[in-house]
């Protein structure tokens, strides 16, 4: 995706509308961050935002765009956010702190410090829950609209903006702190971070663009600016590694009839090669500097996944599997194991092991897919056919069950 | 900002009275209120008796109803509490983390209600 940045060109042939929506675009979670770090609240700050921007189109539309669009709508925020705590009248004390810091960032121009990493592990905090944590970092870092939001999750705008509001509340009402950790917190928090990027890139898949948003991209976008605001981190590179492998392969992964095509069929001639390669030089980068993860285990299992000709190496993917199970002993994490497993041609230990995790996964739709696949390679036609049924039953992507029906078609009588 | 840091145990889970592990828990909250001390934090904080002590109490329809024990049939019952003087919501969790009985229990993290938000 590109970003360019709002540059003194644009005030030549820009509207005040466009340029706005530019910004808005490409800025909010700039400004939301600078104002967030001047009043100490979300939701005040969004409000300023909100009208700061309104503000904007009525004066930009008389006066022309100012020299810096960025600055101003800042310091239009900052005003409107002092005038509604002035209105306000109860918060003497506060005000008298945001008065003393507001003379501070005078004549901060057009240099907005970049507050962003703060505001996202603010949005990523562990005390939220871990769907307020997705909704709010798209909605305050990404600047996804509430409405686009509940498209993601396939809720009713009005509940998605309650859970953003109690989400802001609990910041501000538990005194979450408005920064970013320091050494004794920061690799459980940092994957929390990670996380939450990786939920987005997975909701991505999922759900498909939302009003012209694609979700992987916005998840690149983020973990792209993680990486630049604290570079030289191993699990950082590993997680944008593993995006970009994966997202390298997007345009393989459904047929022009929509139907799901696994990676071992996917043509590579549809592989973003530069971007797959991009991918490999930041895991490059991350396993040299030792320091271990589950992110880079999974970014070298996409590598390893990925291969343009030849064999797959499963024996090498199995044994990656296992590592990563040391960080997260899930039974999810058992289940690609298995596959891994049967796909080396230990096909017996795969089934066991399926076996062993069936209890907890009755409710995973990719378990039962797996399950079919493991039976019928076996020649279990007959419990092969019972297991795509329940995987068919139970697949949310309409291109899976269409690949299913056709796996199970294609069983021998 | 002010926290109080409840803390849940189930009475099954902890070690008995008497036990070394029942000495080390007893050290390690000894440990935990010096290390309070040492870091200057403004604390409060008292351990309530076994829940067998416990008479709870409603009023229903005007009429006062007490019970033996507590109402509320769960396996964790607060047994203690700390009240905490810090900064932000991570500086409570980090406390909370050095209370023994969160190897048996829960600690739940509340901020005070603040009723003067100038002072």
């Amino acid at each position: 995706m590109v970003r360019s940045k709002c540059g003194r060109l644009w005030n030549i042939n820009l509207t005040p509308e466009r340029c706005l929506e530019q910004l808005v675009r490409e800025d909010r979670g700039r400004l939301m961050a600078a104002l967030v770090s001047r009043l100490r609240d979300m939701q005040r700050a969004e409000d300023a935002l909100q009208e700061a921007m309104a503000s904007a189109l009525v004066h930009w539309g008389r006066n022309g765009l100012p020299a810096s669009p960025k600055a101003w709508l800042l310091q239009v925020a900052w005003r409107k956010a002092l005038d509604r705590i002035r209105r306000g009248g109860t918060e003497q004390r506060g005000l008298a702190d945001l008065l003393i810091r507001a003379d501070e960032v005078q004549d901060a121009g057009e240099d907005i410090p970049d507050h962003r990493l703060r505001l996202i592990f603010t949005c990523c905090h562990p005390a939220l829950e871990a769907k307020s944590r997705v909704a709010l970092t798209l909605r305050t870092v990404c600047g996804l609209t509430t409405g686009q939001i509940a498209q993601v999750f396939l809720d009713a705008e009005p509940t998605m903006g309650q859970r953003l509001s109690r989400a802001k509340a609990k910041i501000a009402g538990a005194g979450i702190a408005y920064q970013v950790p320091g050494p004794e917190a920061w690799g459980e928090r940092l994957h929390s971070v990670l996380t939450v990027v990786y939920l987005i890139f997975t909701a991505g898949y999922t759900a498909g663009p939302v009003d012209g948003r694609n979700l992987c991209e916005e998840a690149i976008f983020l973990v792209r600016l993680v990486n630049g605001l604290r570079p030289d981190e191993a699990e950082i590179e590993g997680a944008l590694a593993l995006l970009l492998i994966t997202h390298s392969r997007r345009a393989a992964r459904v047929d022009e009839l929509g139907i799901t095509v696994p990676l071992a069929r996917q043509n590579r001639r549809r592989w973003d090669l530069r971007m797959l390669s991009e991918g490999r030089g930041w895991l490059d980068k991350a396993i040299a500097r030792r320091a271990s993860g589950p992110f880079q285990i999974k970014a070298a299992i996409a590598s390893l996944a990925s291969v343009e000709s030849g064999p797959t190496d499963w024996p090498q993917i199995a044994g990656l599997y296992q590592g990563l199970l040391r960080w997260e002993p899930t039974p999810v994490v058992r289940l690609n194991l298995a596959v891994a497993m049967a796909e080396a041609g230990d096909l017996d230990r795969a089934l066991d092991l399926l076996h062993l995790i069936g209890p907890d996964m009755q409710d995973y739709q990719p378990f039962h897919a797996a399950v079919a696949d493991l039976l019928a390679r076996s020649g279990q036609g007959q419990a092969a056919r019972e297991a795509y049924d329940r995987a068919i039953a139970m697949a949310t992507h309409s291109g899976d069950a269409r690949f299913l029906i056709e796996r199970r078609a294609a069983l021998p009588d | 900002m002010k926290y109080m840091l409840l803390i849940y145990s189930d009475p099954t889970r902890e070690p008995a009275y008497g036990t070394p592990e029942f000495q080390a828990m007893m050290g390690g909250y000894f440990a935990f209120n010096e290390k309070l001390k040492a870091d200057d934090v403004a604390f409060d904080g008292e351990a309530l008796k076994g829940i067998d002590t416990a008479t709870s109490l409603r009023i229903n329809g005007g009429k006062v109803e007490t019970m033996d024990g507590p109402f509320a049939e769960t396996r964790e019952h607060l047994g203690g509490y700390y009240i905490l003087d810090l900064p932000d919501l991570d500086t409570a969790l980090r406390y909370a983390a050095m209370i023994p009985s969160a190897a048996y229990g829960t600690i739940e993290v509340r901020p005070l209600m603040n009723y003067n938000p100038a002072g």
